[in-house]
């Protein structure tokens, strides 16, 4: 199963406090771990909210909010792509994380949708729509 | 409830640390499945301490040492039987202690080959490729008899017996859980790549709504791979083959229309086609031609691979450069079957009859005998060539040997529209 594992955002991260050497060294090593466990997919490094952009949806309506946003505890500072067995493997591998952060942080597992959780929703009707989109973008 | 969500995190740490402890102690007892049950024993105590005394701050180094432990007391045991059967006690107290010393010195080497040694030592040549896949999937990832018996769809008795022998070669052979350099190293990776991407293909094999084991060997093979990505970054053919996989699993979703079918390549909702793997096949292609491997046989395969994937709609389909590929191929690992998707890609590059003049130099080759997508493919191009009463014969030859049922229909629906 693949999972989005969030590292959340701290008042440094947001500050854009850059972690000490031997923080960016040690997770280097855990991410080398990764690596060579043959779980991880990718995984990026999120800039502070500030430069982040919000667009709110409501009926028509789109309105864009630029960052930084507040509720700090909820902002997303990282990422990483797993493919794992089940959910007490991914548990397994973010306890052996390095703290990512300098004070408390957290970080936040979720699984990924996949096809066979569709499959259960996806009525032929949906299933048409989706043929007739392919249909256009293959130009038949 | 508690206890139980205790086991599982217990268990879930076990299966990240089992292959690496299985061969550290595999190089001590030299028995793999001594290791096998040592590493079991150190799971069981760990079961029985962690819910009290909490998960140690080194989970593998507590695992490791739980079973030395065991190992050494086993070592005990096996002398106080031994002494009393030979009744030879002076002489082995002047060595009393060699053994665990051997051991203890053993735990401390650098363990940064250990996975590798032991990916090469159940890969090993003098194996079969089935007894290979099996041990590699038991050792390595962890499955079980049963699940290694059902994803290939054999019984559990065979696939235990191929594992028991597999084990007894490596056992008699004396090999010794090492990675091997040079020349011989170049020979067994060949090995360690074909039993991967056999399991992999076994899994690709299967279709959507099958016992979900077998899908799941796609997933396996592909940690593999990465695995062995990881820890030989320097080797091309590795990142050939992880290339590959990524490219060909990419398109999993895909590949099944709801009902089962299998939807051909050209048919296939593109949207669907998992985007993250491609872009990681990619990375992985230009890593392995970094490498200087753009011609291994692996490589070209995911070069391959990589042409349908950079094509947004299927007819953007680069088919020259696809021909290009297969001339190489069919150079660096010819066989009939190479042979004869180098006809179709150059049909679909340069036109039927080039198709069809290709096709008839392999069509005597005894491997293509009786192998339907021969006459499948003679009569696409006889079809588009706009000869049509050769075109329907062709694909009623090719129905009548095509075993799939769901093939049988498309071929006659074929026949037919030759009409």
């Amino acid at each position: 199963m693949r999972v989005l594992v969030f590292v959340k955002a701290t008042e440094d991260s947001e500050q854009g406090v850059m972690p000490p050497s031997e923080l960016l060294e040690a997770m280097g090593k855990y991410n080398e771990e990764l690596v060579n466990a043959g779980i991880m997919l990718g995984g990026e490094g999120l800039k502070p909210s500030r430069l982040g952009k919000r667009i709110a949806f409501d009926g028509p309506k789109r309105t864009v909010i630029d960052g930084p946003f507040a509720e700090t505890r909820e902002l997303v500072a990282g990422y990483w792509i797993w493919e794992v067995k089940d959910m007490d493997e991914a548990v397994a591998w973010v306890k052996r994380c390095p703290n990512p952060m300098l004070g408390p942080s957290e970080i936040e597992i979720r699984p990924v949708f996949e096809l066979a959780d569709f499959q259960e929703i996806m009525t032929p009707e949906a299933e048409a729509v989706h043929e007739r989109v392919r249909q256009k973008l293959e130009g038949e | 409830m508690a206890v139980d969500e205790a086991h599982r995190a217990i268990e879930a740490t076990f299966r990240i640390e089992r292959a690496r402890l299985i061969v550290g102690l595999a190089r001590i007892v030299r028995d793999i499945d001594q290791a096998e049950e040592l590493a079991q024993e150190a799971l069981a105590i760990a079961l029985a301490e962690w819910p009290t005394s909490g998960v140690p701050h080194n989970p593998a180094a507590w695992l490791m040492a739980a079973a030395k432990r065991r190992a050494i007391d086993g070592v005990r045991r096996d002398r106080m039987r031994e002494r009393k059967h030979a009744e030879m006690l002076r002489e082995l107290d002047e060595e009393r202690d060699t053994s665990v010393e051997a051991i203890e010195a053993a735990m401390d080497d650098d363990l940064g080959d250990e996975l590798l040694g032991l990916i090469f030592t159940a890969c090993h040549p003098t194996i079969s490729a089935e007894a290979r896949a099996a041990l590699a999937l038991r050792l390595i990832g962890g499955l079980t008899t049963e699940e290694i018996a059902r994803a290939f769809l054999a019984s559990e008795p065979t696939v235990a017996q191929r594992i028991v022998r597999a084990k007894r070669t490596i056992g008699s052979a004396g090999l010794a859980f090492e990675v091997p350099r040079g020349a011989e190293r170049a020979r067994r990776l060949g090995s360690v790549l074909e039993v991967i991407y056999l399991i992999f293909n076994e899994g690709y094999a299967a279709t959507r709504g099958e016992d979900l084991v077998r899908p799941a060997l796609c997933e396996e093979a592909q940690r593999l791979g990465r695995m062995l990505a990881g820890l030989l970054p320097e080797e091309p053919e590795v990142f050939g083959l992880l290339a590959l996989m990524e490219l060909q699993a990419s398109r999993l979703n895909a590949r099944t229309a709801s009902d089962g079918a299998l939807v051909p390549l050209t048919k296939q909702d593109r949207a669907r086609w998992d985007h993250l793997l491609i872009r990681r096949g990619f990375d992985a292609l230009a890593r392995a031609e970094a490498l200087g491997g753009t011609d291994g046989p692996y490589a070209l395969q995911a070069s391959l691979a990589a042409c349908h994937a950079r094509a947004h709609k299927a007819e953007d389909t680069d088919w020259r450069r696809i021909a290009g590929l297969y001339d190489r191929l069919s150079q660096v690992m010819p066989s009939a079957v190479v042979g004869l998707n180098r006809a179709v890609a150059h049909s679909m590059a340069f036109g039927p009859d080039v198709g069809l003049r290709l096709v008839d130099e392999i069509a005597d080759d005894v491997a293509l005998r009786n192998y339907a997508p021969l006459p499948a493919a003679r009569g696409d191009f006889l079809f588009r060539a706009g000869r049509l009463a050769e075109a329907r014969s062709e694909f009623e030859t090719a129905a009548k040997l095509s075993r799939n049922a769901r093939e049988v229909e498309f071929l006659l629906a074929r026949a037919v529209a030759c009409d």
